[in-house]
């Protein structure tokens, strides 16, 4: 090796062929429980773990594979409009939404469920999600249910009772002794279907009440944190259930209605207290003071074809510095399965068939 | 005894244990985060994108700074076909480290997100929206990463390879604490 005599000089005294191999066995090792490690991280030693991709797989088994369509939420309209700030709220969050005036509005409305094609019922639970854009400022997504409380209070509950709720291939139906065996290991199930049962149900889309289920932090300019709930409580009365059947009788009814005028929902803060519960099966008590935000208000619909809510992501944690989670782990697991969601049916898009309600059904305002 | 081989600048050896922190962090929080349903998923993801944003900043101000100090040269000992495998695998880490930020970044623009640092603080899409657009950098992620692992487990092994076994001072070369070159 000439030119190197630095390092001839320096050489190390040569390794025995057992010290050789004990110190590559070392490198291997060394090697190994960094992989290890890695897997571990990723879930793929723990196959009993809750994992994203089995959420996935419980929605798939339970709905069929839809390609392109959301997981959950699956059969919906894009509704555009406006949230006219009252500027109450600004005392209770900095989120520059909250200060006077109006933001754009890009919501989607839709069943609950992951199935596309599913015939209207009023019976179905529904939801409201709405994304606010402030100019220059930071977006809020959020999506609230017209349902008082969540079911479950974990992502563990939400996926056990996804499974015994799913049908039977034998039968058609799922298994009743599934859902006995779940609702008695979650008495806490069966606590919040109690309240589910006893709320009022309204009859369409405009003159539902959509309450955010969980929790969230609400921190004003002084810095001071408070624990809120928020709701969207209709403006318009609560009409008499669409005698239609069509398959797309809510969606119809809603287009027909917001083809004559817009429909407003008031964006009402429910002010917790230190200590009131996070967890989305329990209510709070009923005398917590509201304050009116501001009313939202839509005025356009359309079809998810090509409509402006169909690459939005509603994911709860998708919030502005003003709004902050709780502690409730479900807003975790929601943002986290929302993403593989989002993730698979974008990649989706060439094999998904057109949404249920089409972009002629809007425009023809609702004669399906 | 190890030869004793000139070592690396300070600052070299600063920003490589520094971002082989980073690095390392950020390639386990996000294969956790990429599957977990857990309540640590939201921590995790505002981690994630400022810790990316970190290193991007970094890994330019570590190219500036390897053409101020170069590497010291590896021994002229060295097999032909390792000093390939060393200065291919350096070139593909520092490619990573810069691409995979902004794979990232370009991925959330796509999928319309805001790009959120730390409280109000948001950087500008840089990409425009787009299902097809989303899903292909979302994949291309992920493949970038398990790459970025592979080669920084090739990179642990032939450090340890060169400390071990060849103990010809380059693991020293950045693995010493002494302040002179």
């Amino acid at each position: 090796m000439p030119g190197d005599a630095g390092d001839l000089a320096g050489a190390p005294p040569k390794l025995s062929a057992l010290a050789t191999l004990v110190r590559l066995g070392l490198i291997g090792l060394v090697v190994l429980v960094a992989v290890a490690a890695f897997a571990y991280a990723g879930g793929w030693l723990s196959p009993d773990r809750l994992t994203q991709g089995r959420i996935m797989s419980a929605f798939d088994a339970q709905n069929g594979r839809h390609p392109g369509f959301r997981r959950n939420h699956a059969k919906g309209i894009c509704a555009t409009g406006w949230f006219e700030s009252s500027g109450t709220a600004a005392s209770l969050s900095k989120a520059a939404l909250f200060a006077p005036g109006r933001v754009p509005v890009i919501g989607r409305i839709a069943f609950a469920g992951g199935m596309p094609f599913v015939p209207d019922d009023a019976a179905m639970v529904r939801s409201l999600a709405l994304r606010f854009l402030p100019a220059g400022a930071e977006e809020w997504r959020t999506g609230m249910l017209n349902i008082p409380v969540f079911a479950v209070a974990t992502a563990q509950a939400f996926y056990e009772l996804l499974l015994a709720s799913t049908p039977d291939p034998g039968t058609g139906k799922p298994d009743p002794a599934k859902m006995q065996a779940f609702a008695g290991a979650h008495p806490e199930f069966l606590a919040a279907v109690g309240l589910i049962k006893a709320n009022p149900v309204s009859s369409g889309f405009a003159d539902a009440t959509y309450n955010a289920l969980h929790v969230f932090r609400f921190v004003n300019a002084a810095g001071v944190s408070t624990p809120v709930r928020w709701s969207a409580v209709p403006v318009q009365p609560v009409a008499a259930a669409p005698a239609s059947g069509d398959k797309n009788g809510l969606f119809d009814a809603l287009i027909t209605e917001v083809a004559k005028h817009p429909v407003q929902w008031r964006l009402m803060i429910t002010v917790g207290q230190p200590g009131d519960p996070t967890n989305p099966t329990l209510p709070w008590p009923a005398d917590r003071p509201q304050v009116d935000a501001g009313m939202v208000t839509i005025d356009q619909l359309s079809s998810e074809e090509g409509g402006p809510c169909t690459d939005v992501n509603y994911d709860p944690l998708v919030l502005p510095a003003g709004i902050e989670p709780s502690d409730d782990p479900i807003l975790s697991a929601r943002s986290a399965a929302y993403a593989r969601s989002f993730t698979l049916r974008e990649g989706e898009r060439g094999a998904k068939p057109p949404s249920a309600v089409t972009p002629q059904e809007v425009r023809a305002g609702g004669k399906s | 005894m190890s030869p004793r081989r000139p070592r690396f600048a300070v600052p070299s050896r600063l920003l490589h244990w520094l971002m082989a922190v980073l690095v390392l962090a950020m390639l386990f929080i996000g294969v956790g985060m990429a599957a977990t349903v857990s309540a640590r998923y939201g921590l995790l993801v505002s981690i994630h994108k400022p810790l990316g944003i970190a290193i991007l900043v970094l890994v330019v101000v570590r190219f500036v700074n390897r053409l101020i100090n170069p590497p010291p040269p590896l021994p002229a000992t060295l097999p032909a076909i390792q000093r390939l495998a060393a200065h291919a695998s350096h070139v593909v880490l520092y490619a990573l480290m810069f691409i995979l930020p902004l794979v990232g970044w370009g991925m959330l623009s796509a999928g319309g997100y805001p790009i959120v640092l730390c409280g109000p603080w948001e950087l500008p899409p840089i990409l425009p929206q787009g299902a097809a657009l989303y899903a292909a950098l979302r994949q291309l992620h992920t493949v970038l990463a398990y790459l970025l692992f592979a080669t920084f487990l090739a990179h642990l092994a032939a450090a340890l390879f060169h400390g071990l076994i060849r103990r010809d001072g380059v693991l020293e070369s950045m693995a010493s604490l002494k302040l002179e070159k």
